[in-house]
């Protein structure tokens, strides 16, 4: 085909009719613009609540004890059922799909100070995984209790920003000494600042975690507070947490199926609503956008009928001198594409303009870092693809079906 | 070449029907050099859209070099105005935009020859012509004699069976009208068909048959005798 002559009759076009075009162009610059922003931000958004929501650990779960509700062996329902720290190693060895699990005791009022600075915190008594299954990475320079700690009952401390901010300030902190309930402890890390919006008993960045081993013999208790774990996949969870249930149920003699035994917090259950929700607020931003996009393609469409009427001659000639409705129909499908395209891109450059300045509001706390994923891309450009065909296709075959005697009359 | 049969080109308008051809039989034979004459509104160009493939008869025959064509498919009928037929018009219809070579290229890019046939035919048939060197003008830098002469190489490029000019000199002054016949001419004495409709009496008589319409019906049909050359 005869792309160059194509192209040059459309910049000529353009070119005469510059009001026109320029109206044209806007439409399907303001639609995509509009398309590509609106998904930009909805996926800024969707990152940024999935961050925070892994805050608190990806697919875990966190397992309470409770009250028996029904009657097992003889045994009446309505029976207490506290988790110990030998659980924990229990679970490990009878559920080989537990790729992680951690024991949890918590000092709800334990007085932390250093220098003369006191403040009554949560301390937490765990173990190294614990920081796998909550997310907790150590800022630079420090790190979180080890296998050491554990053995060694050693008096570390691992600190959560906001506490060590309160403690020190700008200070160092990692390896001083701070008190807890008057006992020292030296500081091994310190928590790195991480979103987190949901939680079970305090944000991790006002709390101390110390050694499980440490603090049993500091504070004895016969329970813990709570388990985490979690399964070596997603798919896996719902099969370890009936395990959790037959393996607690036959060492506390409670029936496996008696949901209230034990409590569970599952946070996949949370992230597969907020998929659904998130999918779902995607679709309808897309779909706004789509729409506004579709009114400046049917912008496009009636442009082109009225190019299709100019040029009505011009279609007669190339009719006469053989042209098949076939390549009337191409060269104006093609012209619609070419303009949409046009409009496309210069609406996808605005909106990556946009995406790049935004950081200036400083808004990425609350709406998240838009962003134009490859999807996002691939979707406007079939969807402008689409819309450029629907568009030219009326006018094009309006066109291919002149009749070339009337089309050349002049 | 060309065999007409009672043709027939009636214009339904809704409230009237308008009879443009009635019952015309038409012969042509190869290397013929006719003028097509009669009053405005007799049927000419409607009988020259017909035997062009541009436009359809409402009834009767017509087979092009023994084939029939009156019921063929707009694509067919494309393919046909493409090889067969080189069209010359009074206001000479080229396309304002593209140069004179891409005007004169377009009927070999329908055709669909390579580039380097198209530029070798297109350099031939302004070479014919005598425009070569006006090859990347714009149409609008042409004078009028000199837009027809590159709407003739057009029409010749495919090497058509039939040379069909409606009024080529109309929009013409009469020394450029008188060139433009005479390439005409020389296209028929190299063995060309060339059918045009005129009203100037001067032009039909350097033509070898002189075809008169009237109300859309052939009024006279012979050689011209009083051809002198
Ligand atoms: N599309 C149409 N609809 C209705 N009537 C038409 C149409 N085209 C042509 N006619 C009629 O058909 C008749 C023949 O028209 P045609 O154009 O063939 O005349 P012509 O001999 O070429 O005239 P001129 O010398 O003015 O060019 C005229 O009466 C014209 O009004
Ligand atoms: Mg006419």
């Amino acid at each position: 085909m005869h792309l160059w002559l194509f192209l040059r009759q459309i910049f000529r076009d353009m070119r005469s009719q510059k009001l026109r075009t320029l109206l044209t162009i806007f439409g399907i610059v303001w639609g995509t613009t509009a398309v590509i922003l609106l998904l930009a931000f909805g996926q800024g958004l969707y990152r940024s609540q999935v961050k925070a929501m892994h805050g608190l650990g990806e697919y875990i779960v966190i397992m309470w004890g409770g009250k028996t509700a029904k009657t097992f062996q003889g045994l009446p329902k309505g029976r207490r059922i506290g988790l110990r720290e030998e659980d924990t190693e229990l679970l490990r060895s009878q559920i080989k799909q537990i790729a992680y699990i951690s024991p949890e005791r918590t000092r709800w009022n334990a007085a932390v100070s250093y220098g003369k600075k006191v403040f009554v915190v949560q301390v937490v008594g765990t173990n190294p995984e614990f920081a796998l299954l909550r997310s907790i990475v150590a800022d630079r320079g420090g790190r979180f209790i080890n296998h050491l700690d554990m053995e060694n009952k050693e008096r570390a401390i691992f600190l959560g920003n906001d506490l060590k901010e309160d403690l020190f300030g700008e200070e160092e902190a990692i390896g001083k000494i701070v008190l807890v309930d008057r006992v020292p402890f030296t500081i091994v890390g310190v928590l790195k600042e991480k979103p987190q919006d949901s939680s079970y008993s305090g944000r991790d960045e006002n709390k101390g975690f110390i050694p499980y081993t440490t603090c049993a013999s500091m504070y004895p208790a016969k329970y813990l507070n709570n388990m985490v774990f979690k399964a070596e996949s997603p798919h896996l969870t719902e099969y370890v947490k009936k395990r959790v249930y037959e393996v607690l149920g036959k060492k506390y003699k409670f029936d496996p199926e008696d949901d209230e035994a034990l409590s569970m917090w599952d946070t996949s259950e949370m992230e597969a609503f907020f998929n659904a929700f998130f999918g779902g607020f995607q679709l309808f931003l897309g779909i706004l956008g789509a729409l506004t996009l579709i009114v400046g393609g049917i912008g496009v469409s009636n442009i082109m009928n009225v190019v299709v009427e100019e040029r009505t001659r011009e279609i007669g000639i190339k009719m006469a001198l053989g042209a098949k409705k076939r390549f009337v129909l191409l060269q104006f499908i093609f012209e619609t594409l070419v303009i949409t395209f046009i409009g496309g891109g210069i609406g996808f450059i605005i909106s990556y303009g946009i995406i790049q300045v935004f950081p200036v509001f400083k808004a990425e706390e609350y709406v998240g870092t838009p962003e134009i994923s490859v999807m996002v891309a691939v979707a406007v450009t079939c969807l402008l693809g689409l819309i450029g065909l629907f568009s030219g296709f009326f006018p094009a075959r309006r066109a291919a079906n002149l009749n070339p005697v009337e089309a050349l009359r002049p | 070449m060309i065999r007409m049969k009672s043709i027939w080109r009636v214009y339904d308008t809704g409230k009237v029907k308008v009879e443009a051809l009635r019952n015309i039989d038409l012969f042509i034979q190869p290397n013929e050099f006719i003028s097509i004459m009669g009053p405005s509104g007799s049927g000419k160009s409607t009988l020259m859209n017909i035997i062009g493939c541009l436009d359809v008869p409402t009834g009767g025959n017509y087979a092009l070099e023994g084939k029939e064509v009156s019921k063929l498919h707009p694509n067919q009928l494309a393919e046909i105005r493409n090889r067969k037929m080189g069209f010359v018009f009074q206001n000479f219809n080229l396309l304002n935009y593209a140069s004179v070579y891409e005007n004169v290229e377009l009927p070999l890019i329908f055709a669909g020859l390579s580039f380097r046939k198209r530029r070798k035919r297109v350099e031939e048939m302004l070479d014919r012509v005598g425009l070569v060197e006006r090859r990347n003008h714009l149409p609008s830098e042409l004078s009028g004699g000199e837009m027809q002469r590159i709407a003739i190489a057009r029409a010749l490029v495919n090497n058509p069976s039939i040379i069909l000019a409606d009024e080529p000199t109309g929009n013409l002054d009469s020394v450029t009208g008188k060139e433009i016949i005479n390439i005409f001419e020389e296209l028929w004495s190299q063995g060309n068909t060339v059918v045009m409709i005129t009203h100037d009496p001067e032009i039909s008589s350097r033509t070898k048959r002189i075809i008169k319409l009237k109300d859309g019906m052939i009024e006279n049909d012979e050689k011209n005798h009083h051809n002198h050359q």
